[in-house]
């Protein structure tokens, strides 16, 4: 009799170890049904009609623009990014590069636009040019270029970033994103002082948030984990925030792009 | 003039699936600015859709449809190589067509 009874309690001990549906399985799901859909394609059409359309005062096309990989190449450029340039002599990601190109080719002002709001003017056509940048090179994998002193300068100063504790409630980007397995509420948190997958923190974004239906790039992502922090706002493309992007990126390295991505 | 949608259209068996994105931004008529001024609403009314010139579906939509909608429906019958054009009309009257082809 006792003996039944222990298969019993390990049958059902079994049972409801294989049953439940942890919650980060729901949003697994949830994500899956919503790929299908993904609003993010709307904002890669417009990224790429953007490319190619003349614009700005040089009424000229962004098919010119140097991305790292030779004038006009796109695909692959994302998953490379940040890296040195040699005409700016600094270290750019997607962004910065884009108002280059956009002050250089169309004649815009680069800091009018890094001072404009996300999501207004032609703010909303550097998020949507990033998405479509970003999309060429899915399924990509990450390998940022190291070689440079600059690249390698911005790699530690972006660790040293990411490691800064401050602010009135002592976080630093470690706080959350320094060990596995942390989550905030349902989302998970991504460890990013290393390779954290496929498709997963760094290869992640770009990416259409559902909650909001904004289209999100690195910039903006960053932008929001200051504002979580309680950090003062870093500045569109600063050099803080390229850096921050050097180091997850160098340490994203091997991992495959899903951008742009859906979040919740 | 509106951005244009996304369409796909593929057969499935006797049917053909058609998944439509589009790009709008679907206010409601409820929100707030930053100035505490109602944002006026601004939505799609009306959606068709139509398989080879001839009306399959039509829709009355709202301000209760999500932003930058996803629709997907399935048109029977419908083989590789027809035409499936989805029109929207929003209610200040800006229109948006665009067509695909059944792959």
């Amino acid at each position: 009799m006792k003996r039944t009874w222990v298969a019993c309690a390990l049958l059902a001990s079994l049972a409801a170890w294989a049953q439940p549906k942890s919650a980060a399985d729901g949003i697994a799901e949830y994500r899956k049904m919503l790929e299908d859909g993904n609003p993010a394609e709307l904002f890669e059409a417009r990224g790429e009609a953007l490319w190619k359309q003349k614009r700005g005062p040089k009424n000229a096309s962004l098919e010119a623009c140097d991305l790292g990989k030779g004038p006009g190449v796109v695909k692959g450029a994302w998953v490379e990014m940040p890296r040195h340039f040699a005409d700016t002599g600094r270290v750019q990601d997607l962004e910065s590069r884009l108002l280059t190109c956009m002050e250089t080719l169309q004649g815009f002002s680069a800091a009018e636009i890094a001072k404009t709001p996300f999501g207004r003017d032609e703010q909303k056509n550097v998020t949507a040019l990033a998405t479509w940048i970003a999309a060429s090179s899915r399924g990509m994998k990450f390998s940022l270029p190291q070689g440079h002193p600059e690249e390698r300068r911005f790699y530690e100063l972006g660790k040293r970033a990411f490691f800064f504790r401050g602010g009135p409630m002592d976080f630093s980007c470690a706080s959350c994103h320094g060990e596995a397995g942390k989550r905030i509420r349902l989302q998970d948190l991504p460890m990013l002082t290393k390779n954290p997958g496929d498709g997963i923190g760094f290869a992640a974004w770009p990416a259409y948030r559902v909650s909001n239906g904004e289209m999100w790039s690195m910039q903006l992502r960053l932008n929001d984990c200051f504002r979580q922090q309680r950090f003062p706002y870093p500045g569109f493309a600063s050099e803080m925030t390229i850096a921050l992007g050097s180091y997850m990126g160098v340490n994203a390295k091997g991992a495959e792009s899903i951008a742009p991505a859906i979040k919740r | 003039m509106a951005d244009p949608m996304r369409i796909r259209a593929q057969v499935a068996g006797d049917k053909a699936t058609v998944r439509v994105l589009m790009a709008h931004e679907m206010e409601t008529g409820q929100r707030k600015d930053a100035a505490g001024k109602t944002i006026p609403a601004w939505h799609i009314q009306d959606v068709t859709a139509q398989h080879n010139g001839k009306t399959v579906m039509t829709a009355q939509w709202g301000p209760a449809v999500s932003k930058n909608p996803f629709l997907q429906f399935n048109v029977k019958g419908a083989k590789a190589g027809d035409k499936i054009t989805v029109s929207w009309v929003d209610n200040r009257g800006d229109k948006r067509s665009d067509e695909a082809t059944v792959s």
